[in-house]
């Protein structure tokens, strides 16, 4: 990936993986939720594009549970393409000739940011469970520390999907002077109780297997891939929809002719789920899957604001001066389009400036990864508009690496 | 595809109460440009039904307005966001309630009216949202419509009212006299009133006299009393 790097990096973060790391709550630690502090800690992040003469073109993507920062990258432990390379690069709806793109691994993460994997400073060994539990306020915290790290008063837009559109959700409600637009995709403003539910089955998964070692499988040289890789095989049926499962698998059978009247993967859709949760557990930490489920949990925008969401999207009396574009998918159960629209109306009740559109898929949640032109088309003409208003006219090209 | 637009309705369109509207961008029909005639540059704009987003198109670069819709059709809602338009998938039926007293300048409802559930409801809305709403709405006193039903004993179908009674989404007819008289009992003031005849000439301003039978469709400006 071509991409020339801002001057503000930090010259010491030469590292064999792709981006940046940076050391931040250096001078004070970042006060958490719970009361506890977190600091100095570390945020791995990656940077695509150049940022602009008076920084006004900085497009900051939010990540969701299982991802990382690794948008247009070849992925160092998998070696897939990036993540979100469908919406994300020269030409497309994000335009890395235009904007300049930030990705930062969220806290409590594994690929790079502090989480419970990482040494704790003061004991010398993994935080395991030791570390403090994070929420996506916290998240959102951490990321504002590296905006201002690399001297971005105003973001020109914040985007993200599922976890990644909490995040800009409550970027827009923490900072809203210093988010010019912002883009929740198949996100919800806070987490269902199914939702709950079903992380909790993935948490029990990981904590039932006997290699978890009580959270310290890293001190004791284990690693609870038994357990990891059932929670991710049911959330990823979550991720689905019945009707793209159907598409996809049916009730074909897996290289054989006949039931095996056993428990094999007879089925094409068990060894799918079989393997989703075989090589996930090479790149994830399962301590760090714990906390970031947690974190997506307690999620509820409204609550701090009088259970009266509107009030959450309130600034100095007014709207909130973010525009805003919500997304969701038809066939997404996961986060369905009633909760986009549960937002849309608190924004309406606040006169808030707020363009709202469900794209027709049968992909299900995972649709906003997905080749899905629609979308794609929502978000470029989204994107221009609010360029347009933010002054940000001419496309810029890269100049040449 | 408004109620109105019904040259060639198809279930989908016909079905669509607040489909895209025909017409491009600076150069929209003649109804339309005397509603943004109405539209003092600059202010805050609600266009319910806003259609393909010709209007809203219009009146944001054209005036300068802070413009938003909200539409009925998820085709209509795609083509607007995707040219930069600040418009959200919507009914008006249940989604005005939300909004704040006062929140825009001027709330417009264009041919969409008549084919509303609750139309006093919906007028209501308007007012209180908007410090002026903009109406525009089909005469079903017009002559040739009144004349169709006399001679032919049939429910009219004109050039404008293309659909068959079975099919048609505008439910909620009503004559420049009957909504003069709603407006009234709602205490709702006319400030201004522009009827049209059958090739969109203004044939009267104001809203009485022969308005009612030479009048095709009426655009008016109203408020709060």
């Amino acid at each position: 990936m071509p991409a020339s790097k801002p001057s503000v990096v930090d010259p010491a973060d030469a590292d064999n993986q792709p981006g940046h790391r940076v050391r931040l709550g250096v001078e004070r630690p970042m006060r958490l939720d719970s009361g506890l502090e977190l600091g100095p800690f570390t945020v791995a992040y990656q940077t695509y594009g150049t940022l602009n003469a008076d920084r006004s073109n900085a497009v900051l993507i939010c990540h969701a549970l299982t991802g990382d920062h690794y948008v247009l990258d070849r992925h160092p432990v998998t070696g897939k393409p990036g993540w979100w390379e469908m919406l994300v690069g020269p030409g497309r709806p994000v335009d890395t000739d235009r904007y300049f793109v930030i990705c930062s691994n969220v806290i409590g993460g594994c690929m790079g940011s502090t989480g419970p994997r990482e040494i704790d400073p003061a004991t010398g060994k993994p935080y395991g469970l030791s570390f403090p539990v994070i929420t996506i306020a916290d998240m959102v915290r951490a990321q504002k520390l590296l905006v201002e790290h690399l001297g971005i008063e105003q973001l020109f837009c914040v985007i993200g999907g599922s976890m990644g559109g909490m995040q800009v959700l409550q970027w827009a409600v923490s900072y809203p002077e210093s988010v010019f637009c912002a883009v929740p995709i198949a996100a919800a403003p806070r987490h269902s109780a199914q939702n709950i539910a079903f992380h909790e089955v993935g948490r029990q998964a990981i904590m039932a297997d006997p290699d978890w070692c009580g959270g310290d499988y890293l001190l004791a040289g284990t690693r609870p891939h038994r357990g990891l890789a059932v929670a991710r095989m049911a959330a990823h049926i979550t991720y689905l929809s019945e009707a793209a499962l159907h598409r996809k698998f049916g009730r074909t059978l897996q290289n054989r002719a006949q039931l095996s009247y056993g428990f094999d993967a007879d089925f094409q859709v068990e060894s799918y789920l079989r393997h989703q949760g075989i090589s996930f557990v090479e790149r994830f930490d399962a301590n760090s899957y714990l906390y970031i489920t947690r974190a997506m949990d307690y999620f509820d925008l409204a609550a701090d604001h009088g259970d009266v969401l509107a009030n959450a999207f309130r600034h100095r009396g007014k709207a909130t001066p973010v525009r805003f574009c919500l997304v969701s998918f038809s066939s997404d159960w996961l986060f369905p389009t009633t909760e986009s629209r549960s937002v849309v109306h608190a924004l309406n009740a606040v006169a808030a400036n707020v363009s709202f559109v469900e794209i027709e898929t049968d992909k299900g949640h995972d649709a906003f990864l997905l080749d899905e032109p629609e979308f794609h088309q929502v978000i470029h003409g989204f994107l221009e508009g609010c360029a347009e208003h933010r002054g940000l006219t001419a496309r810029r090209r890269a100049p040449a690496a | 595809m408004s109620p109105l637009d019904a040259d060639s309705p198809s279930p989908d369109t016909a079905s669509g109460r607040t489909g895209p509207r025909s017409g491009r961008s600076r150069d929209i029909r003649i109804d339309l440009r005397l509603i943004a005639d109405m539209v003092e540059p600059g202010s805050r704009v609600l266009d319910i039904g806003c259609g393909d987003g010709a209007l809203l198109d219009y009146l944001t670069h054209g005036k300068g307005v802070d413009g938003r819709g909200i539409e009925l059709s998820m085709e209509g809602v795609h083509r607007c966001v995707k040219q930069g338009l600040s418009v959200i998938q919507g009914d008006a039926e249940t989604d005005l309630k939300d909004y704040p007293a006062g929140a825009f300048d001027y709330v417009i409802l264009s041919q969409t009216l008549q084919a509303m559930r609750d139309p006093r409801a919906v007028l209501d809305h308007l007012v209180r949202i908007g410090r002026y709403a903009i109406v525009s709405f089909p005469n079903f006193g017009y002559w040739r419509i009144r004349l169709q039903l006399l001679l032919t004993g049939r429910m009219p179908v004109t050039e404008r009212l293309g659909y068959q009674w079975w099919e048609t989404p505008n439910i909620h007819f009503c004559t420049i006299t009957d909504f003069v008289e709603l407006c009234r009992d709602m205490g709702i003031r006319i400030e201004r009133s522009m009827i049209l005849n059958r090739v969109d000439r203004i044939t009267g301003r104001g809203h009485g006299g022969l308005t009612n039978l030479m009048g095709e469709q009426g655009v008016f400006l109203l408020r709060r009393g």
